[in-house]
């Protein structure tokens, strides 16, 4: 599929509101992990939130022109937009697919912002950018501290790669990219059917049932499978493993931010204590790996 | 049972979905994470839907326990965009007054309001609102309390320049 043209690797940067606060772990690994591996990330000044599931549950014109304001933003900076939160991810794609080829919406935004919103510029999430552009081959050379001995259950979710249409970097049903990121950071990516499952994160405050079910499924699913811990890159989905896990036998599996597992094995100083923001400690797992 | 037979044709200009293509080989359904907790199946509100059963979709459980995971429409053999349908049907059901899961709806309108407010979400002022709309105290509170400790919920609300512009886009998105 078509993804935006890149000037270099110099991206506009739109954190969104989790990695401020509950992903705060997430938003620093994002930009140390960054900073490494040369992308230069300029955060866009008043950046907006992108009203997320409740902005297009409520209304499309709302959620195209709340998510197009950032777009917007980016286009005046001459960049695309470097994303690290899925959901805000879909939330722009959206918003610059709808507005590429709705005259109106992107005319009833250029009038809110007092400037001309083309919509030549769009999103790409983190993940696709370190994956394709940087290249697991360039980032396995930089590993200085390999993850050895850490089973992994790569877990994608949702809008990473569902629509394949509007999103989608990798196979929406057997994605494979943050599994040979892991191996590329030398632990071991375990097979499992859980990959793409939903873990009702969007649900995770207003109906918890529902969350507790499909995480405790997800977690009892990577166990299974042989993993000692999941991987994400999603703060939602972060969030809702570590709170809603039931825990099978009293042993809830860590859960750690794709960025953190990378800041690790690239040997960055800090990278411990982004961990310690977890709810369920990683630490008795590396510990007993010598990592 | 009530029949309004513009229903249907409202629904597919609103969302754009092909609803018609559907026949009923229910893998939007087995693939649906929230399934169990629904009144009727992904594939049963597709033909509601046809049908004209205006009030019984509207009114249910499903389109506000559907976790917009996207399942569905992605493995749809016939490409009908339930995603789209469900969000018109969301809409409606809000516009109208008809919602039967409160707590989901609340959620959203508080979301909205944050942002309309500040221009980005505040998450601690969005839990601490929920819980007292929902009357739900003290179910969350033991992690809210570790994640506090963790510097995790910001206490305050984080301020920028440009809010006129997103309380503008609120404005006109609710003429």
């Amino acid at each position: 599929m078509n993804q935006p043209a890149t000037a270099g690797l110099k991206y506009a940067y739109y954190p969104g509101c989790s990695l401020e606060a509950t992903a705060r772990e997430y938003g620093q690994s994002v930009r140390a992990v960054c900073s490494h591996l040369g992308i230069e990330l300029t955060e866009i000044q008043d950046w907006s939130c992108c009203g997320a599931s409740s902005g297009h549950s409520t209304s499309r014109q709302l959620a195209c022109t709340l998510a197009g304001r950032n777009l917007a933003l980016a286009e005046e900076m001459g960049m695309d937009i470097a994303v690290a939160c899925p959901a805000c991810y879909i939330r722009l794609r959206n918003a610059h697919h709808e507005m590429q080829k709705d005259d109106r919406l992107r005319e009833e935004l250029s009038s809110v912002m007092s400037l001309s919103y083309k919509a030549e510029r769009g999103a790409r999430h983190l993940l696709d950018i370190i994956v394709n552009e940087i290249g697991l081959e360039d980032l396995k050379s930089k590993v200085v501290k390999p993850l050895k001995g850490l089973k992994l259950a790569a877990y994608y979710g949702c809008y990473l790669v569902r629509p394949p249409e509007l999103v989608g970097f990798d196979d929406p049903e057997n994605p494979r990219c943050l599994d040979d990121l892991l191996d590329a950071l030398g632990a071991e990516a375990r097979d499992w059917s859980g990959k793409v499952d939903c873990c009702g994160g969007s649900l995770s405050l207003s109906k918890r049932e529902i969350a507790g079910r499909l995480v405790s499924e997800l977690a009892d699913m990577a166990g299974r499978a042989g993993a000692e811990a999941m991987v994400t890159a999603c703060p939602l989905c972060h969030a809702n493993l570590e709170m809603r896990q039931a825990g099978a036998n009293g042993k809830k599996l860590p859960v750690f931010y794709f960025t953190e597992l990378i800041g690790m094995a690239l040997g960055i100083a800090e990278a411990r204590s982004w961990l310690r923001r977890h709810l369920i400690s990683p630490s008795g797992l590396l510990t007993s790996l010598g990592l | 049972m009530e029949i309004d037979r513009r229903f249907g044709e409202q629904v597919k200009e609103e969302s754009g979905a092909e609803i018609d293509r559907c026949y009923q080989c229910l893998t939007c359904s087995l693939g649906c994470p929230s399934a169990f907790a629904m009144d009727y199946l992904p594939h049963q509100i597709v033909r509601m839907v046809q049908l004209g059963l205006r009030q019984e979709v509207l009114t249910s459980s499903t389109i506000w326990v559907c976790a917009d995971c996207q399942t569905c429409a992605t493995r749809c053999p016939n490409e009908v965009d339930l995603v789209g349908m469900m969000d018109v049907l969301r809409e409606t059901s809000l516009r109208e007054g008809l919602v039967k899961e409160r707590a989901v709806a609340d959620f959203h309108r508080i979301f909205l309001g944050n942002i309309a407010q500040w221009g980005r979400q505040h998450e601690l002022s969005l839990i601490i609102k929920l819980k007292l709309k929902t009357r739900d105290l003290f179910s969350d509170l033991p992690s809210g309390i570790e994640m506090l400790k963790k510097g995790k919920l910001k206490m305050l609300p984080e301020r920028f320049k440009e809010i006129k512009s997103v309380r503008e886009i609120f404005r006109r998105a609710e003429k």
